[in-house]
Parts: C-alpha cells; structure tokens; sequence
C-alpha cells in the first residue's frame, strides 16, 4: 500500500523537498516534481534536459499513473542513486561515463567555495593566471 | 606554506587556491590562520571538489594553466615535508618543478599523460560519492544513525578512496590518526593509486 510521504531529493548542490508514494522500496514522485528537483522532463520522447532527450527502454517501468519510480530514472541516466527509505531521502549522484568523458576534457572543473568568512571564491575567476589547486584536510 | 609560494610567485602571474576536505571550517581554521593567507584559502565540506576533480586521497595539488586546462593531474607529490617521514617523499622537487612552470613555462605535461594519470571513476566509486553525500546531509540533520550506515557503505562501494574512508572518520567520532587509520594501511590501501608523475625542471635550486 502506498503511501504519499514528504521527502527530500539532493542532486549535486540541489536540495528539494517534495512528496513522494512510498511502496515498499519504491519511490515514485510527480514529472512536475522531477523536472523542478533534477531538471529532467518526462516527454514522449524519453526524458529530457534542454535540447537533450535520453530514450527510455522500459517506460512502464519508469513512470505510471502513481509517478516517476526514482530507481528506474537514475538506471535510464546511468545515475548512480543512494536511497534511504527510512530517512525519506535520496542522493543522485554523477554517472561514472559522465565524470570520466568530463575528466577527459581536461578541463578544470569550475566550482565557487566559501573561505573562512563566509566569502565565496570561484575557480574560473582566476583564468588568465596559473593556478595550482591544493587539496587539503585536517584528518 | 603556500602564502612563501605566493608570495614568490604572484608577480609571475600564479595564484594558489588552497581546498580543505573538512566536516566544518572549524577543521581548518587553525592550518589557515596559522598560514595567514592572501591566496583564496577554502572550505569544502560537502566534497564538492573531490567530486569533480575525482579525488581520492590529500593532500594533492593540481597545475591548471591561464586557459583553464589542467596541465597536471592530482598526484603522489607533496608540497610540504609534515609527512616526509611516513611517506619518504620530499617536498622540494616537486616545489621546484612549481616555479619552472610558473617562471619558465616548462613541466607543463601534454594532454595524453595527463589523461594516462588519472584516476578512473567507476560506477562503484561514483555510488559510493552518492552514499557519502547521503550521509553528510543526514548528519547535518543529526541522524546520526542513519548517516552512519552510508557512511560505512560509501566506505565498502570504494575502499581505495581515503576522502571517503578517512575523511568520513571525524565526522562518525573516530580518530582518523587512530587504529582505524592504522587498519586501512594495513589492508593495503594505496595512499595514491597512480605511479608517480616526473616531477622535472627542478634543477634550478641553489644549493
């Protein structure tokens, strides 16, 4: 029996809250909801992102009356999906091919991150300078 | 540490972003304080940059040229001496080849061994950042519990990546310095996958 939960989606930085029908281990949310959280729309041509479209095999497997099953979206992007039922919550994660074909590029991923006041610094506004990116930790 | 290298080299048109791997900024305040530094000095406490960059162990230290091209990939060279006498590697090498590159344009490497250099995300591992990025939210909610069990899972989908095993280990109340640190060396956990890149142009030091 399912049943109509809130839950919370995190997608890279993106943090949404949304409802969700919970049956057993599976999570089903709305396409108005996908497309907010994730970007992706549920069209007839598969799911979609700007001009980009990704032909869905099993759609009866991805989306029903009841919703978008969240498993069967992140297997049709090749997605990696952490799922805590329990908790109402979820992390998509980067596919391995699209983190690998973006290391490739060879070029430096862009990313803004706060200093110790709170500032945020971004990569790319140092372009123009060599740069060398140290990666540090306390432990 | 690397505000001496700024300051040696920002005239040359360099710029060091320091990125500490760190549960708060907490963490890192006395490294950074202690440094004073003018250079952008950062917190990264949801991994962003491990992320992107596929990081797997600290220190590490990337060389992107003026276009934003990545020159030089995260290796197993060190920029300080703290652990010289755990890992036996030496700082000034590497530093040296640093200002070759800054000052000459020389050690930059060509995109086919930059590539050959890095290391390859799997879907493992990228389950395993999924995982991890779980549990920091859940911890920073205080479900504690519930964090943990993908914390260790996170830990088990790669058990090569010492961002994800180690790192973990302050935020689940373990002392990364402690036996569990001692376990994951004992397991054979490579401290960098990668053979080591040639560090050249480095024979401009003065003796």
């Amino acid at each position: 029996m399912a049943t109509s939960e809130l839950f919370t989606l995190l997608d890279g930085e993106r943090v949404t809250s949304l409802r969700a029908s919970i049956d057993g281990d599976a999570v089903r949310i709305t396409p108005d909801d996908l497309r907010d959280a994730t970007g992706w729309a549920l069209k007839p041509e598969g799911l979609c992102q700007g001009d980009v479209c990704i032909p869905v095999r099993d759609r009866a497997a991805l989306a029903d009356a009841r919703g978008v099953d969240l498993a069967a979206f992140a297997r049709a992007l090749d997605r990696p999906l952490a799922l805590d039922v329990a908790e109402r919550v979820a992390a998509l994660g980067t596919s391995a091919t699209e983190r690998s074909a973006s290391l490739a590029t060879l070029e430096a991923p862009d990313f803004s991150l706060p200093d110790l006041h709170g500032q945020l610094h971004t990569l790319s506004a140092h372009r123009g300078k060599k740069a060398l990116l140290i990666v540090y930790a306390s432990w | 540490m690397w505000q001496a290298i700024y300051e040696e080299l920002g005239s040359h048109g360099f710029v060091p972003i320091t990125v500490a791997l760190d549960k708060d900024a907490e963490d890192a305040r006395p490294y950074i304080e202690r440094a004073s530094p003018t250079h952008p000095s950062l917190i990264d406490t949801q991994h962003v940059v491990a992320e992107l960059y596929h990081v797997v162990n600290v220190p590490t230290m990337i060389w992107i040229d003026e276009a934003g091209r990545i020159v030089r990939p995260h290796d197993s060279q060190f920029g300080t001496d703290t652990f010289t006498a755990f890992h036996g590697k030496h700082s000034a090498p590497y530093l040296d080849a640093l200002r070759a590159w800054v000052r000459e344009g020389k050690g930059a490497l060509d995109p086919a061994t930059v590539r050959s250099h890095q290391i390859q995300p799997t879907a493992e591992t990228q389950l395993a950042r999924a995982h991890r990025a779980l549990a920091w939210w859940l911890h920073q909610r205080g479900v504690a519990e519930a964090a943990e069990r993908h914390f260790l899972r996170a830990g088990e989908l790669a058990p090569k990546d010492w961002t994800i095993r180690r790192g973990s280990m302050p935020i689940r109340g373990i002392n990364p310095m402690g036996p569990e640190f001692f376990e994951l060396a004992k397991q054979g956990v490579p401290l960098y996958p990668m053979e080591e890149l040639p560090v050249e142009g480095g024979a401009s030091r003065k003796s």
